[in-house]
Parts: C-alpha cells; sequence; structure tokens
C-alpha cells in the first residue's frame, strides 16, 4: 500500500507551495486516476508520490510518503526504485542511452538491481510480451517512433516488477491501439497486486481502467470518489477535466429527451 | 598504423581526417619551428627571420608525433563501436556511473545537433530567416543558442530521474546482459601491441630506442 500525506511541498528555490493539503492512498492492486488540467500539479504530485521530491529534486515535503508501512523519508533511491517506479511524459528523456537495442534497454532496470542475468532476460520477456514489443526487441531505441519509445519506456518500468507504479500521461503519444495496450498490461499489473496512479488526460482511458479517480486543481485534491461518480460529477468540466464519451453521451441524449438506458442496450 | 587502416579499409578516410585535424596546430609549428629555432645552417631568410636546418628537423619530427597521434586516435574512433567499447570496460571493472556519462556524452552532441534542428525548422516556420549570407546566418541562429542548451539542460536532469527511477544509483556489481565478441586474432593483437609498448619503453629508458629507429 502506498500512503501519501502532504501538508505542502515547493521545489528548491522556490516560496511557492506547489502541493499542499494533500491525502492519497493506493491499495495493493488498485488503479487510482489522476486528472486535472494543466498546471494543477499532476506531475509534482507524481514525483512525490513516487517519492523522487524531494530525495532526488530537492524541495521542501511537509508531509509523509509510505510504501508498504516503510516511510520513504529513509529510503536511498535506488531502494525507492524497488518499491515504486515513476514514468514521464517524454520517452526520449527516459532512453537510457546504455543499450544497442530495445530488449538490451528493457533489461536496464533489472540489470541495475543486480539481478542474475536468466531472472534479467526473465523479466524483460515478461514486460515485452505485456507489452507486445516482440518485433521491435532488435530495434535500436534511438531509433523509434514516438508512440514506440513511449511502450519501450512503459516496459522498462513494467521490468523492475515494483509494488507502485506512477505514470504521467502514459499514452500521450501513443495510438488508440497503443493506448489500449497500455490499459491491458496496467490491468493485467493491478491483478498481481501492484498498485497504480496514472495521470491522464483521456479520461475514456481511465473510465475504463480505474477503480478510483481523484482531481487536482491548484495543487490540491478536489474529488476522490469512484470513477463512475467522479466522473459524472457536473462540475468536472468547470475543473477543466472532459468527462468520458460514455458520460458525455448520456448527456447529449438526455438532453435531447432521448431515454439513457437506450444507450445502455446500444452498447450491450 | 597505415597497414592497420589498410586492412580495417579506413585508410583513406584516416588519412584525410589526420590530416584536417593536424593542419592548423601543423602551420603554426611549422612557422614557429622553422624561423625561431635557432641553428647553424641558415637555408633563407626572409625579413628578420632565419629558417634554420635545425628548424625544420625539429619541425618535421614534431609533424611526425602530431600525425602519429592523431591518426592514433582517428584509427580508434573509425573502427570501434564506442558503445561496445564501454560496455566492455564496465565488464572489466569500470565504474557504470563513469560508462553512462561516457556514453551520455557521445549522445549528447548528435541530440544537440537533432535538436537544434527542430527548434531552427520551427523558428524558420515563424518567420526567422537563417539563410543567406554569414551575418544573415549569424542573426538568425544566434536567438537559437538560448533554447537549445536550456532545453538539453531540462532534458539532462529529467534523464537522470528517469535513471534513478531505474535503480541506477544502486552499489554494487551488476550482472551485463551483454558481452562484446572478443575473437583470438583481437586477444592476440592486443598482447602484441602491448608488447611493443612495454618494449618500446624499455628502449626507450635505456637509451637504444633512437638507435633502432
Amino acid at each position: 500500500m502506498l500512503e501519501l500525506s502532504v501538508e505542502s511541498y515547493r521545489y528548491p528555490g522556490y516560496a511557492r507551495n506547489v502541493l499542499h493539503d494533500i491525502a492519497l492512498r493506493l491499495g495493493d492492486g488498485e488503479i487510482v486516476g489522476l486528472v486535472g488540467p494543466n498546471d494543477a500539479g499532476k506531475s509534482t504530485l507524481c514525483l512525490v508520490a513516487a517519492g523522487l521530491a524531494p530525495a532526488s529534486i530537492g524541495g521542501v515535503l511537509m508531509g509523509t510518503l509510505t510504501l508498504d508501512g516503510t516511510p520513504a523519508a529513509g529510503l536511498k533511491t535506488h531502494e525507492l526504485a524497488e518499491r515504486a517506479v515513476v514514468g514521464f511524459q517524454n520517452p526520449n528523456t527516459q532512453r537510457s542511452g546504455l543499450a544497442a537495442t530495445v530488449f538490451e534497454e528493457i533489461a536496464v532496470g533489472p540489470m541495475n538491481l543486480g539481478l542474475e542475468v536468466p531472472e534479467i532476460v526473465a523479466r524483460t520477456r515478461e514486460a515485452i510480451a505485456r507489452l507486445r514489443l516482440e518485433a521491435l526487441i532488435e530495434r535500436d531505441p534511438q531509433r523509434l517512433s514516438g508512440g514506440q519509445a513511449q511502450l519501450v519506456a512503459i516496459a522498462s518500468l513494467l521490468a523492475m516488477r515494483p509494488r507502485h507504479v506512477i505514470l504521467d500521461e502514459p499514452t500521450a503519444q501513443l495510438d488508440p491501439e497503443g493506448t489500449r495496450l497500455v490499459g491491458e498490461a496496467l490491468k493485467a499489473l493491478a491483478d498481481d497486486g501492484t498498485s497504480l496512479l496514472v495521470a491522464e488526460h483521456k479520461t475514456d482511458l481511465l473510465d475504463g481502467l480505474c477503480q478510483r479517480v481523484v482531481v487536482i486543481d491548484g495543487g490540491t485534491l478536489v474529488r476522490d470518489g469512484p470513477t463512475a461518480e467522479v466522473f459524472a460529477d457536473p462540475e468536472l468540466e468547470t475543473l477543466g477535466v472532459e468527462p468520458p464519451a460514455r458520460v458525455r453521451l448520456r448527456r447529449a441524449a438526455e438532453a435531447a429527451g432521448i431515454d439513457p438506458r437506450v444507450l445502455e442496450g446500444a452498447r450491450a | 598504423m597505415l597497414p592497420a587502416a589498410i586492412v580495417a579499409g579506413v585508410a583513406r578516410r584516416l588519412v584525410r581526417v589526420s590530416f584536417l585535424l593536424t593542419l592548423p596546430i601543423a602551420i603554426s609549428v611549422v612557422l614557429v619551428s622553422v624561423f625561431t629555432r635557432a641553428g647553424e645552417t641558415v637555408l633563407f631568410e626572409i625579413g628578420p627571420f632565419d629558417a634554420t636546418l635545425e628548424g625544420v628537423d625539429f619541425a618535421a619530427q614534431t609533424l611526425v608525433r602530431l600525425f602519429a597521434i592523431s591518426t592514433s586516435i582517428g584509427l580508434f574512433g573509425m573502427t570501434t563501436d564506442p558503445r561496445a567499447f564501454v560496455l566492455d570496460l564496465e565488464r572489466r571493472g569500470l565504474s557504470p556511473r563513469f560508462a553512462f556519462v561516457a556514453l551520455a556524452t557521445l549522445e549528447a552532441v548528435p541530440a544537440m545537433v537533432e535538436r537544434a534542428q527542430v527548434i531552427a525548422s520551427a523558428q524558420r516556420a515563424r518567420g526567422l530567416d537563417t539563410e543567406g549570407g554569414v551575418a544573415a546566418r549569424l542573426r538568425g541562429v544566434l536567438p537559437l543558442a538560448g533554447p537549445v542548451v536550456l532545453s538539453s539542460l531540462t532534458e539532462v536532469e529529467e534523464r537522470s530521474l528517469a535513471l534513478e527511477v531505474r535503480a541506477f544509483g544502486r552499489p554494487g556489481r551488476r550482472h551485463l546482459l551483454w558481452q562484446v565478441p572478443d575473437s583470438t586474432s583481437q586477444f592476440i593483437a592486443r598482447a602484441v601491441l602491448l608488447g611493443a609498448l612495454v618494449l618500446a619503453i624499455a628502449l626507450r629508458l635505456t637509451g637504444t630506442f633512437p638507435v633502432l629507429f
């Protein structure tokens, strides 16, 4: 379980708090969606939830992060990495630069953990299979398209087999098929007991993926509840979040005087 | 050096690159050595400067050394995959951090060039003129330096975070997945070169080196 309590967090060199008054809990096997307008603090929350802020990037955190009962404050960054990983928006900055092929790139994390070669290979193959990257394994990681690089970056994190995964817009560069693959891989991870926090603008992805959704605005959580409930909130759009197509369609039907149950029948 | 370059099929390129690399220093070495080095045999005079035979001899020796150094480095660069070289060094005990720094440095130059091209294209699309004469090009290109450098620095920070997420800072040895092929002929070549180096140093120290060559 990942438990985060933030009274305030500010970046080094800044007087303004970027996050404040946040309580977030990710249960084992739970997928939580994180939505909010631009500049609301989503990326910062991801960094704090993974322990990278303040451990690596500095700043002042008033609050606590606990990973499976262990306070993150006492952990070194590589010890944090064995428990929680975070994926960033730009896949190119997540490339290690150490590997000549995609297979080797995905294997970098397990290698860093000091695992034996058979275990490294097993984890790498598993991550490749989860995102169906078999056709890319011999390719040069520097010569991939944006979407392919994004999938490789996510596979590189999955190969670490962390207990907690935090992803900051993991499908930003993906087409619908890539987005679907990522969704399936994340579901499979959750089924294995991994807890996930997924920051996304694509509410349709979160709608089918998450048990819970939290909304961040102005550096604090303004909604936290079951996915259907949060996405049905009529004030969501005023918070800068577009509801999923399912909700918009239902509203359009209601506005046109059509019984929404007809839509349910059409979907069935 | 030349036979090795011929075997590797890079002789022509190596000579051209080494010549170009050495040229600026060679010109200054020749001018300074030939005209300012004191000597008894004056070949000719230009104004107050005497060109001496001793100066020519010194310049020739220096040029040969410079050319030997540049061809050595050039041959190494042209025949060695830098990634394989650094990773093999890590397999032999080099710190993973040093390996990363070395590879990141090698990657940085083409990455910055690529980023500069993207930024230049974006700015050209907005009307920035980067064509024309030298002055016009400078005026057009200089404003791009800031964004290129700043975006590179931001990327370095995010890349270091991404590496930490993948436990890069973990102390202790890593079991490497890759192993650079090392043929018997390469092993023998290395042993012969090492032996030749030891012999050359020994001959030099005993004072017999110049007699042999």
